[in-house]
């Protein structure tokens, strides 16, 4: 891999990460924090969404953002032949 | 067969299995001593991250604690999960392309010098001992509680147990009893919640019981009705600025925590670091999202069985009984109308009902069998075992690795180097038995200072060590400095010497989020006005931004 392709290769990491931090804070300091209160006028199932989101919901994203970082990356990584 | 005797049972086989496992992960390596020879495939790697994160106080006390803060309780749920995506992707995949042992080592080589090494051993020493003297507490109340020993014999017998497979199987033999230890954990604490979730609901899964039942909604009613705020109504115990400082603090105090960092270093490659982490929080997820179903079911549980009841009543409950006997549920009849009465106010309240409670009287509570009650009692001997064992594992990693090899003695032989480490694992479990029997008073304290030090000091010269090459050594050293001090100042002061918290009423469990951006600030402008970092670091760092060419951590010496 050479120099330029290596930046690329770290420009695309970086960009995915910031969109999956961006998800990671929006669900749990956004929604589950700052916006819990409004949230809460809203029901899912039978609780307050703004509570279920910060007790169940920004966990579950939580777990799915790991797994899509690492399916990316296998992505990536084929992309720039680091891995067959 | 009474509780006692399957309790003996189940404890006494788990502990076999324990041995067992160390028996057969013996190692002759300091490979295989601090990094388990790096072999573990992603889902072990997971649940044993999983069993050495969630500690007793995950499994006993956290359901219990949001059951009394309601929605401010989350602050421990999104805290102590959010901290696995900062590891995931800004972390993880990294350190373990570096390939070597320990955190102090990512420091030391990356800021070339052995101040910095010298200042994250001191981090990391204090965060872990502060962390394993509430586990091994937590291992002699467990004992205490369910089987009558006196604890101090209970915390000699988790010693030895942990003594056995951490010295002769070093991380090797942690990682393998922890992924046992993750599955006993696990099933102990969802059968109860299960079980709970069936029984007021009519639904045996947790999560969706919680989610689609009334229960939420009829618990809101009754707290209101008795006078409390509504369980899901939010900042009822702290304010909005300070749930988001704790929950920022614990998240990246968790990303920052040397035992858990560690065992990404046990993988084969940077991919199985990926997945492994994912596999990890997948793996505390079913636990974190069984906790607050499990803690509004409990307390909603325990109101409408004690509230308002007779004494007489309440004296046909046998659990009620026996858990006044451990003095973790008390009655008083105050106004003396015959009747036990539960309120907000301390005056007039005449149930006193202990957090920890929560988990450990939920089988009881809903009339599980007997071997249910031992399989608790083993899940949370599991939880702090596990716990322990990686937290022993840094503490001697960090004198026999990184002083003694790293600093002292950098020509030792590998004979030497296991031979020390045993030594100090030997150490580390005495020292942490010691202060399981003789608690300092503040441990319960000082448990902030592991996060927000943690936060402080770690999180921001890794991240920038990666994604900054601008980011040198005086930076670092600075940046980790005032970060800790400031830390501890702000803690000390608030804590134990009765200053008020003046950063916006923000407290002492949450200031570490300030503590980490002094430390990123501090980092950032020293580096920019102190000379760059030597080419060879630069291209180090170049280096690890790639996967490829991963060499097995021998070469990279």
């Amino acid at each position: 891999m050479d120099k330029n392709q290596s930046q690329a290769y770290w420009r695309a990491n970086k960009a995915l990460i910031r969109n999956l931090l961006i998800v990671w804070a929006l669900v749990s300091l956004i929604f589950s924090i700052l916006l819990v209160e409004p949230l809460n006028a809203i029901q899912l199932g039978r609780v307050p969404l703004g509570f279920w989101m910060a007790q169940q919901g920004s966990i579950l994203t939580f777990v799915v953002l790991i797994f899509i970082y690492a399916v990316q990356m296998d992505r990536l990584d084929r992309k720039y032949g680091i891995r067959k | 067969m009474s509780v006692e005797l399957w309790t003996i049972g189940f404890v006494a086989l788990t502990f076999a299995l324990y041995l067992y496992i160390g028996w057969l992960s013996r190692v002759r390596d300091s490979s295989g001593f601090y990094v388990a020879g790096q072999g573990v495939p992603p889902i072990a790697n997971g649940a044993a991250t999983a069993a050495d994160w969630m500690s007793a106080a995950s499994f006993i006390s956290m359901a219990g604690l949001i059951s009394f803060l309601g929605y401010d309780g989350s602050i421990y749920l999104m805290g102590w999960t959010g901290g696995y995506v900062l590891l995931a992707l800004l972390l993880a995949p990294y350190l373990r392309k570096f390939g070597k042992y320990t955190v102090p080592d990512f420091v030391g080589d990356r800021y070339y010098s052995n101040v910095a090494r010298l200042v994250a051993v001191v981090a990391a020493l204090f965060v872990s001992l502060t962390y394993v003297a509430g586990q091994m507490r937590g291992v002699g109340i467990v004992f205490s509680r369910f089987l009558q020993v006196d604890i101090a014999t209970g915390v000699i017998i988790g010693m030895v147990i942990v003594a056995f497979f951490s010295v002769l199987g070093g991380m090797k033999g942690i990682t393998w009893t922890q992924v046992a230890q993750y599955v006993i954990l696990i099933v102990a604490f969802l059968i109860p919640a299960s079980a709970i979730a069936l029984l007021l609901t009519g639904n045996p899964i947790p999560q969706l019981a919680f989610t689609f039942s009334d229960i939420v909604a009829n618990l809101n009613q009754v707290q209101l009705d008795l006078g409390f705020q509504e369980y899901t109504q939010p900042f009822a115990n702290k304010s909005q600025l300070d749930v988001l400082f704790i929950t920022i603090a614990l998240m990246v105090g968790t990303a920052g925590l040397p035992h858990v960092i560690v065992r990404f270093y046990t993988v084969p490659d940077v991919r199985a670091a990926r997945y492994s982490a994912g596999w990890a929080l997948l793996f505390i997820a079913l636990l974190y999202t069984s906790a607050p179903a499990l803690a509004t079911f409990a307390r909603y549980n325990l109101i409408n069985s004690l509230h308002n009841q007779t004494i007489e009543e309440v004296r046909q409950l046998d659990w009620a009984n026996k858990w006044e006997r451990t003095k973790l549920l008390a009655f008083d009849d105050r106004n003396n109308n015959g009747r036990f009465e539960l309120t907000p106010d301390s005056a007039t309240n005449e149930i006193t009902i202990d957090p920890d409670i929560i988990v450990l009287s939920t089988p009881e509570v809903a009339n599980l069998a007997p071997w249910v009650i031992a399989i608790v009692a083993a899940g949370g001997l599991a939880a702090a075992l596990s716990t322990a064992s990686g937290l022993l594992l840094v503490i001697s990693s960090s004198v026999a690795h990184d002083i003694y090899y790293r600093i002292l003695k950098p020509d030792a032989t590998e004979t030497q180097r296991v031979f020390v480490g045993r030594i100090m694992v030997g150490l580390a479990v005495a020292l942490a038995g010691y202060f399981g029997i003789n608690p300092p008073g503040f441990v319960a304290q000082v448990v902030a200072f592991a996060f927000g030090l943690a936060a402080a000091s770690f999180f921001p010269v890794i991240i920038l060590g990666i994604f900054d090459k601008r980011t040198n050594r005086e930076g670092a050293i600075a940046g980790m400095v005032t970060g800790l001090l400031f830390t501890i100042f702000y803690i000390v002061g608030v804590k134990f010497s009765g200053m008020t918290p003046w950063f916006f009423g923000v407290s002492a469990e949450g200031i570490g989020t300030l503590g980490m951006i002094i430390n990123f600030i501090v980092t950032i402008v020293v580096s920019r006005l102190t000379p760059p970092p030597p080419l060879a670091v630069q291209e180090m760092v170049e280096d690890l931004r790639s996967p490829a060419g991963e060499l097995p951590p021998e070469a990279v010496h």
